[in-house]
């Protein structure tokens, strides 16, 4: 295993001065265990992932709630519907692209359709993962999630948010998916220094973040695409164009009150997501919006293709998920305004 | 919101759910027993709901349900199992879960007769409104643990209560059933080998062993299933094989293995699917797997249920009636042809 890269450029952190901070599945794993303390109905079930999940955090503090179920996706997930039924609110958690390919039957069966207290936790999502290559890489996995009822998808976009949602998705009862990203991210919220105070960050489920105000375009991001939007919107803003951000930490349900009025105020937008195209944020936007309000809408993200192996940033760059590709794509839809 | 579209059932449904709901009459906790005249009455009268209920509803898989309702029976009723119909969600109760969940109609009928739901409802089997799905959905139907119909899940969906009745100090047990084609699935050896480094001991799985599934025998489909006792020993399960159709033989294995520590339990139960009853074994192929008999075929398979009724006029002292007799031959041969193939006998390893 090779050391994980920040997926920062030094232009973020030049422009914005946003600093690097731990990645988001450390995020997790310490709030998980922070809150094994408290709530003694966490369980978790992981398929010996643990160290790359994080949730060996939990396992050294609670080894009698930690289930190592092996390498066995499918019935992981199937033990977590049983301990759910049971009364129990377990966690399972493994690289997203095997929690989500490999079990999506037993996740469909066993926490969807039952609408069982099952939260989903996958790691190493993206192609940010670098050097283990596309086998590892999720960008399937938000399509797969958002496409079943009764489910609530998040995307956390760094690590004090992640544990923001990490406690937000255990006070939420119902089948939940946490995305979490192997790679040190750039902190967004909290930015002062004080990244172990929480306390402030907002975050509630299905309530999209507004970081920066403007009326040309609105870029909506998720996870590590929101520090590349702030970067894009401060280019933007060199060039006279205003540009909203919004963080949509919430996937699933969508925030369609703050997509409606972006669309409504700024007449323009673009998505961001370390996934494909197709099935993830992008479409969940331009659904509500070719519904709610018709504007111009611009998708950036992993066009239809798998990717490789390589070094973060190279990869990001390469497949077209980085801040100029948002400003490439923010004027091109500005341009298409009516 | 989808439109509902069949209002006799809605109102059936209603009438019955609405009584539930109400719990007039909570009624302690129990472990019915019945004694074993009353349990092979049971059992018949079962297998005639199940082929009543998939007949009038055009489809189902009365075979599949017909081949484990001895086992089903003994569990519900024989002693074996405790719960509270009154009270379906009860924390203490032991769980039984479907996991060939294709076998609803019989799960249904031993539901309905346990005082989960009035066994009205079993007439709307399939229909539109009713809660008596085509396969289990939990939480629309009292009684059902977990939704299963996609093959492979029930068992792992079983550990999971089973270790949460460890973390919460409880002593409820978990029974599975599932099937010999199901055992094609990976994830039942996933389940087998995590079951097993859990010590799982409060799990018993029941191999429903009734040598067809969907396109043909086991023999054909999958032979490499055999042999299967030596599998699940070699995963480290406790396990027993029995004849299962004979009453006092699946009574004494669910009993025993109720004092099996540091090992889950599986009970592989030879059965056939549509025992005696010649609409169902004069189809080679697959003993009609997934397919309800027409009312004329019915007629037939209940009579010939009716002449199985030999308890109720012989002695009902124990299991070697003419009929279990009959049956138990035949299951002879069944295992010595299957076996003919893997060249092993069939022992008893209890
Ligand atoms: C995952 C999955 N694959 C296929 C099916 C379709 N199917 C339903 S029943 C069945 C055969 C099951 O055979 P077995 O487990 O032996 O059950 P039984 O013979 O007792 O009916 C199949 C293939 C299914 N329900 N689930």
């Amino acid at each position: 295993m090779t050391t994980a890269k920040s997926t920062q450029t030094k232009s973020t952190e030049q422009a914005l001065g946003l600093k690097e901070g731990p990645a988001t599945r450390d995020a997790f794993g310490e709030a998980l265990r922070e809150l094994g303390r408290t709530n003694a109905k966490i369980v978790v079930v992981d398929g010996d992932v643990s160290n790359s999940t994080r949730t060996e955090y939990f396992a050294k503090d609670f080894p009698e709630r930690f289930f190592n179920m092996g390498i066995a996706e499918s019935n992981l997930v199937s033990v977590a519907s049983g301990l759910a039924a049971a009364g129990k609110t377990p966690v399972a958690a493994s690289f997203a692209v095997f929690l989500l390919c490999n079990a999506y039957d037993q996740i469909r069966m066993g926490v969807a359709f039952p609408k069982l207290d099952v939260k989903l936790v996958g790691s190493h999502s993206g192609i940010s993962i670098g050097e283990d290559g596309p086998s590892q890489m999720a960008i399937e996995d938000l399509a797969l999630a958002t496409s079943f009822p009764n489910f609530t998808v998040i995307v956390p976009a760094d690590a004090p948010s992640t544990k923001a949602a990490t406690r937000a998705m255990f006070e939420y009862e119902g089948p939940v998916y946490l995305r979490t990203g192997r790679p040190k991210t750039a902190i967004i919220y909290a930015n002062d220094g004080t990244n172990g105070s929480t306390e402030e960050i907002p975050f509630e489920i299905g309530k999209a973040n507004q970081l920066r105000e403007g009326n040309a375009v609105t870029i909506i991001a998720c996870g590590i695409m929101v520090a590349m939007a702030l970067e894009a919107a401060h280019t933007l803003s060199q060039n006279g164009i205003e540009a909203r951000v919004l963080d949509m930490h919430t996937i699933k349900p969508l925030d369609n009150e703050a997509v409606e009025r972006a669309a409504r105020e700024t007449g323009a937008i673009v998505t961001a997501e370390e996934h494909l195209i197709t099935g993830g944020l992008g479409d969940a936007v331009a659904r509500l919006v070719a519904m709610r309000q018709p504007v111009p809408i611009q998708f950036v993200g992993v066009n239809d293709t798998y990717a490789e192996s390589g070094e973060a940033q190279a990869l990001l760059k390469k497949y077209g998920l980085t801040a100029s590709n948002i400003v490439d794509a923010a004027k091109q839809v500005i341009a298409r305004k009516s | 919101m989808p439109q509902s579209s069949n209002e006799q059932v809605v109102e059936k449904v209603a009438a019955v759910l609405n009584k539930h709901a109400s719990g007039a009459n909570k009624s302690e906790a129990m472990v019915p027993n019945r004694d074993f005249t009353a349990l092979q009455e049971t059992a018949w009268r079962l297998s005639r709901e199940i082929i009543e209920m998939t007949t009038k509803a055009g489809s189902g898989h009365p075979s599949s349900s017909l081949s484990m309702i001895d086992i089903l029976t003994a569990l519900y009723f024989g002693g074996v199992m405790r719960y509270n119909p009154q009270e379906p969600h009860w924390e203490e109760r032991d769980r039984f879960i479907l996991s060939k969940g294709h076998g609803a109609p019989g799960l249904y009928a031993v539901l309905a007769e346990a005082g989960y739901f009035n066994p009205a409802l079993l007439d709307t089997l399939r229909q539109t409104d009713s809660p008596v799905e085509g396969h289990p959905i939990m939480n629309r139907l009292p009684g059902i643990e977990a939704s299963t119909g996609s093959l492979g899940q029930g068992l792992s969906i079983g550990l999971g209560h089973a270790l949460a009745a460890r973390l919460d100090k409880r002593d409820y047990r978990v029974y599975v059933i599932i099937g010999d084609g199901e055992s094609d699935e990976g994830q039942i050896w996933e389940a087998a080998m995590a079951a097993a480094k859990y010590q799982a001991d409060n799990l018993t799985c029941i191999l429903d062993l009734n040598q067809f599934q969907q396109t043909g025998s086991v023999n054909k489909v999958m032979p490499s299933l055999e042999p299967v006792v030596d599998k699940w020993e070699a995963f480290g399960w406790h396990v027993r094989e029995i004849d299962g159709h004979d009453m006092e033989a699946v009574l004494e294995a669910l009993r025993a293995v109720k004092t099996v520590t540091q090992q889950p339990q599986m009970i592989v139960a030879h059965t056939l699917k549509g025992r005696g009853l010649s609409p169902f074994e004069k189809n080679d192929v697959n003993r009609k797997h997934g397919e309800a008999l027409k009312p004329e075929e019915a007629e037939i398979a209940l009579a010939e249920l009716d002449e199985q009724r030999t308890w109720a006029v012989y002695d009902p002292a124990g299991s070697r009636l003419p009929n279990n007799e009959r049956s138990a031959n035949r299951l002879a041969k069944e295992i010595v042809t299957r076996q003919g193939e893997t060249g092993k006998p069939m022992e008893n390893k209890s």
